[in-house]
């Protein structure tokens, strides 16, 4: 990772205009595909993700089953045209790499036990991408999970948080991501005060990872919040009365 | 115990603190009871519960269920009852404890694409639902409108002792039959009340977390004020749907079949 120019400009503005512990704009639409028991469509910034939930549903092929548990199914895919080069439609590693790391930060939310013999499958499509796609599609799935009235913990919110030009900022975008020093998507149960996912790509000394999880725990309850809202929303838009 | 007001709550939300019992769809953490589903709370002396507004049907002994058969085997048909398990009904319970595939054609009772009532008579998660038809009320379904909704809008299809059931049956004159899993049979002498009635349900589904839900459907079906009160039919479920107690009863199967066309032989 090569620092060659300034990423925040003198009066503190990162490359999109925002300053460093301002988030991007999150807009969640609940419930968009009609055939599937729950979806979400997240607008992160200029990411736009579709995230679709089916089931509890039966497994197949057979052998996949547990006998006392449901097993979670997820697919993260970028479509060809969410990035400036086509992206070839095959599943490359890294997808399947963040899959299988979107289905472990939504697992421990998942009351598997409920369901046993069953399945639930989660698919996220990247329809545009601009950096911290994995936190907006775990925040996305997280939504279209209690959309499908699945039984779950607590609701997942995701945000990145990382370093760049020194300086420890919130929601990495993809500029930021490339060209900054360090990158640190987390997954954090809100109401639980549980992380569920924290990865870190870049170097950070122990002082700088402190508040850089402090940070990104901080991103995620604002995230939190949107999802809220944005479930309070499609369930219960015009009546009030009984919102807290 | 303190009383506790209904609210609007999302997964992870605290429904209550301190000691109430937790019944369905919520979680004890700590000393607070905290939502698994979106939908409304309610408390009252035996405990505290959510009532969900989203989620598929999960099968429960005893709820009564629509089912189109899918296939059947040489001993039960399977028969998909809108969940995540197919449900199976054992020849035996319509041909009797001596039912024998070599004798008994299983198609000239049932065949694929029938449409029947049935009791979830055991099911305990290890293994798929078994039905019976063994009862009154149940069985094949001849005609009708099929329509599914979601599981969780059936209580209030039903409303309070039947009244919005009622309420539809009695303006369109129509029979519609309701299973738990969200699938319904709306039979009516001539179409206009069948789709009087189905566009009734729908309202039904798209609003029922709203109030006042019953008075706006009489309104929709023009019925006067007073024509439905103290009228309740007792083959329709009740309001509340029990909450998640996974008993298993025991079975019934071929019980009174008795022990005709034995031909002596095993």
């Amino acid at each position: 990772m090569v620092q060659n120019r300034s990423l925040i400009d003198e009066s503190g503005k990162r490359s999109d205009g925002r300053i460093i512990d301002e988030l991007r704009e999150v807009k969640i639409n609940v419930g968009i595909i009609k055939n599937a028991d729950g979806s979400a469509l997240i607008e992160f910034g200029k990411n736009k993700i579709i995230a679709a939930v089916y089931g509890p549903r039966e497994v197949h092929p057979k052998h996949m089953a547990l006998s006392d548990r449901c097993v979670i199914r997820c697919r993260y895919h970028m479509s060809p045209f969410s990035t400036d080069t086509r992206k070839s439609p095959a599943p490359s590693r890294r997808e399947t790499e963040i899959s299988k790391v979107i289905r472990e930060a939504l697992e421990p939310a998942v009351m598997l036990e409920d369901y046993p013999r069953a399945a639930i499958d989660i698919f996220i499509e990247v329809l545009q991408a601009d950096g911290g796609s994995r936190c907006a599609g775990i925040t996305a799935a997280s939504v279209a999970l209690a959309d499908a009235g699945i039984n779950m913990r607590d609701m997942v919110s995701a945000c990145a948080a990382g370093k760049v030009d020194d300086k420890i900022v919130i929601d990495i975008n993809d500029t930021e991501d490339k060209e900054g020093g360090a990158d640190m998507p987390v997954a954090y149960m809100s109401n639980l005060k549980e992380i569920t996912l924290l990865q870190l790509d870049g170097e950070l000394n122990p002082t700088e990872f402190n508040t850089c999880l402090e940070e990104a725990i901080r991103g995620c309850l604002k995230v939190y919040e949107i999802q809220r809202s944005s479930l309070m929303e499609k369930y219960f838009g015009n009546e009030k009365g009984l919102k807290e | 115990m303190q009383e506790v007001k209904r609210k609007y709550v999302i997964p992870g939300d605290i429904v209550a603190e301190g000691n109430f019992k937790p019944l369905g769809n919520v979680f004890r953490n700590g000393n607070s009871i905290v939502a698994t589903r979106i939908g409304i709370t309610e408390s009252n002396k035996d405990g505290t519960k959510v009532i969900p507004l989203s989620g598929i049907y999960f099968p429960r002994v005893n709820d009564i269920v629509i089912g189109k058969i899918l296939d059947h085997s040489s001993l039960s048909w399977s028969v998909d009852i809108n969940s995540c398990f197919s449900a199976h009904l054992p020849a035996q319970d319509i041909f009797g404890r001596d039912f024998s595939p070599a004798h008994d054609d299983m198609g000239s009772q049932l065949s694929s694409g029938d449409v029947i009532v049935a009791r979830i008579a055991i099911f305990d998660r290890t293994r798929d639902p078994i039905l019976t038809i063994q009862d009154k009320d149940l069985g094949k379904i001849p005609t009708g409108e099929l329509l599914k909704i979601s599981a969780t809008r059936v209580p209030r299809l039903i409303g309070k002792r039947g009244s919005m059931i009622q309420t539809i049956e009695q303006a369109t004159s129509t029979r519609v039959t309701i299973g738990q899993n969200g699938i319904i049979v709306v039979s009516g002498k001539d179409k206009e009340g069948t789709n009087l009635a189905l566009n009734a349900i729908h309202i039904v589904e798209a609003e029922a977390h709203t109030s006042n839900l019953t008075q706006r459907i009489k309104q929709l079906l023009n019925v006067p004020e007073s024509d439905i009160e103290n009228d309740t039919q007792n083959n329709h479920e009740m309001n509340e749907t029990p909450m998640n107690d996974d008993k298993v009863i025991s079975n019934d199967i071929g019980k009174e079949m008795g022990m005709m066309n034995s031909d002596g032989t095993k």
